[in-house]
């Protein structure tokens, strides 16, 4: 149990530090955000998966897991929104970008009402 | 040295590189991506301190910072698309 625990955390702890050099090195938001959101969330859950595992505590166990699930189901959310909202307020993407499928998305104005999507 | 005390260092690292990003990010939007990995990186720390000392107190404030991240992230996103980019400082 223990041993699963550390190999977990340890994974965990190099998913981090690649979604921390993916973040720095990564030529546009876009890039830097897929570098930061997927890497970034599994290696928190593996972080926390692998702490509930240590754990001797069951509410402490409950919650870390809870934690994991809740990081799990809103962080790709929360990237999208981010991703979407940079395109629309015009944030250039990087010169050797291939494929744009927002393209035809009109850039609206400031003044326009909230976008539905 | 334990693998807990070992992925603690890491996980300075990363915060270290991505608040670099925070500080340089050209957008709004860097900053907030890179933001958003230096929370990850303290939940992930507060998850190794309960780890460490055994306690369940610093596992509430986990939860908690959880639950605040996202939602900073959301009004942060909401700020992005009302403006626009050449009206962005640095």
């Amino acid at each position: 149990m223990t041993v699963v625990g550390d190999v977990m955390i340890g994974l965990g702890g190099l998913l981090m530090v690649l979604a921390g050099l993916g973040i720095l090195r990564l030529p546009d938001v876009f890039s830097r955000m897929h570098a930061g959101t997927k890497a970034a969330s599994l290696g928190l859950a593996l972080i926390l998966g692998g702490s509930a595992l240590h754990m001797q505590q069951l509410p402490a166990v409950v919650k870390l897991l809870a934690a994991l699930v809740f990081q799990f189901v809103t962080s790709p959310v929360a990237a999208h929104v981010i991703g979407r909202g940079a395109y629309v307020s015009g944030i250039p993407l990087w010169e050797g970008t291939l494929v744009d499928e927002l393209a035809g998305l009109d850039p609206e104005d400031p003044s326009s009402p909230e976008p539905s999507d | 040295m334990t693998t807990v005390d070992v992925t603690l260092l890491v996980l300075c690292f990363s915060f270290v590189l991505s608040l670099i990003r925070a500080a340089l990010g050209p957008t709004l939007a860097d900053r907030a991506v890179a933001t958003d990995v230096c929370l990850f990186c303290v939940v992930g720390a507060l998850a190794l301190f309960g780890v460490r000392s055994g306690s369940a107190v610093y596992v509430d404030t986990m939860l908690v910072a959880t639950l605040l991240g996202f939602i900073a992230t959301v009004s942060l996103a909401r700020l992005l698309r009302r403006r626009r980019p050449d009206e962005e400082e640095g």
